[in-house]
């Protein structure tokens, strides 16, 4: 490193040059000052949603009763998928400091070990976002949004009268229509429109009508945090006065689980962050063919494992704030 | 860079470990612990923490907001080597990031609450 320093001459003076005064290198102080400003940014993204948050307090989706699903698995497990991807982040981090560890010793066969373990970690986390994502975007029980955009869901009260959560295709009632989708080969201009949702609203009305033990839930929550239930006849009301669209899962216009903003701001948020995790994947595998190759072991020591060392960590350290705010608070 | 002193307590030096590698075994244990704790409580959700508020958050919103930074610290102090560096370059980084990420987070929440009560006590209703 010191080869690039110019000598002046003055080396023995507190300005002539050659000072570490925070006894770091150049390359390592540089990546705890992008990681203060990439924290900078990510904590603008959380109070962003903090923001929103704080705004529609009384109505914001409950994180348990969206993220219920693990790969296989059918049935209601809140949050024990994301706590898997929580594990797998920070044990990815472990293997990273003992990479970084055995780079302090030189000891190649180690580091190659540790980093192939972190760069498989890194894999699973970003393909499980991505089946995260997956499932919010197909959703589950299916909604309908009102005139006002608020989300109305639907329960069905069973033999114990206890209220549980129905799928609309579970009660909606075929309605024989002549409705197509418009395609962007017919008509001017090659405008198409979306995809139309499995059941029209008019099927889920007339289903909904049809059997009395069916009851509708609205986005507000009480004072407990719970869904506020409406009775049913509150609910018919609510349902054939203002009720305008079926949405099936989430985009970044219609949520089934409440408000659209929580969908954009978990499709913003988390995918900013798996944004950073594939970056870190890849220079994870940029340096550990360098340590394959020799190159960190001609060059006598291992400090670009320790600096992308840094960035992994900050990649699991803003991990751990996105688990709180999305998916616990 | 190569063999430089490296601290190995934890909670104040009430917790020595041998080696560094012992270290990070243990920090992951008590990490992992830390997450076991809060997914656990995030299904339960004990009553007596839900009911009561201070500042506009639930006791257990309080909870994993500290448990949290708990993790954040031992993430960046001891995978992140901070113990490690000099005074002046964590201070640099942390309490730069610590100010202005309180000070973004108070005005900010401040200003969300403040526009839900005008939704809420103002003249347009979103109740269609």
């Amino acid at each position: 490193m010191e080869a690039t320093v110019a000598k002046t001459g003055t080396d023995e003076k507190t300005w002539g040059g050659g000072n570490r005064p925070l006894k770091a290198s150049y390359g390592k102080m540089m990546m705890w000052f992008f990681i203060v400003s990439d924290a900078l940014t990510f904590s603008g993204f959380l109070a962003s949603y903090g923001f929103s948050r704080f705004k529609f307090i009384d109505s914001w989706p409950i994180a348990d009763e969206v993220f219920t699903h693990i790969p296989f698995i059918h049935g209601n497990f809140p949050m024990y998928y994301v706590a898997f991807m929580t594990f797998i982040l920070i044990f990815s981090s472990v293997t990273m400091v003992l990479a970084v560890d055995a780079g302090h010793h030189m000891k190649k066969n180690k580091v190659i070990i540790y980093l192939f373990l972190t760069i498989i970690g890194g894999l699973i986390f970003v393909g499980s976002q991505a089946w995260e994502w997956n499932t919010f975007i197909k959703g589950s029980y299916g909604a309908v949004e009102t005139k006002g955009g608020k989300i109305l869901q639907f329960l069905h009260t069973n033999d114990e009268g206890v209220n549980e959560r129905v799928a609309i295709g579970d009660f909606a009632v075929e309605v024989p229509t002549v409705r197509t989708d418009h395609v962007d080969n017919e008509g001017i201009w090659y405008m198409s429109e979306p995809g139309s949702t499995s059941f029209s609203l008019e099927e889920v009305t007339k289903g909904f009508l049809a059997d009395e033990s069916l009851l509708i839930r609205t986005q507000y929550l009480n004072d407990r945090g719970e869904r506020i239930v409406l009775s049913r006849e509150e609910s018919v009301a609510k349902l054939t006065n203002d009720g305008k669209m079926v949405v099936e899962g989430a985009n970044l216009k219609h949520n089934e689980y409440g408000t659209p903003l929580f969908a954009d701001f978990f499709f913003f948020i988390t995918g900013f962050h798996g944004f950073h995790v594939f970056s870190g994947v890849m220079f994870n595998l940029i340096v550990f063919f360098n340590v394959v190759i020799g190159t960190y072991e001609k060059r006598g020591h291992y400090e670009m494992v320790e600096k992308v060392g840094l960035y992994w960590h900050f990649v699991d350290l803003v991990w751990v704030f996105v688990f709180t705010v999305f998916y616990l608070v | 860079m190569a063999h430089e002193a490296q601290n190995l307590a934890i909670f104040r030096g009430r917790l020595k470990f041998k080696s560094n590698v012992h270290k990070i075994w243990g920090v992951f244990i008590l990490l992992s612990i830390i997450t076991i704790v809060e997914v656990g409580l995030g299904i339960v959700k004990p009553e007596f923490l839900v009911h009561g508020k201070f500042l506009a958050l639930k006791y257990l919103n309080w909870i994993f907001l500290i448990l949290t930074i708990v993790k954040a610290y031992y993430i960046t102090w001891d995978f992140m080597h901070m113990r490690d560096e000099v005074s002046g370059l964590r201070r640099a980084v942390v309490w730069t990031s610590v100010f202005l990420i309180i000070y973004l987070l108070f005005i900010i929440l401040v200003e969300g609450d403040y526009i839900f009560n005008i939704y809420k006590e103002g003249f347009i209703k979103f109740n269609f």
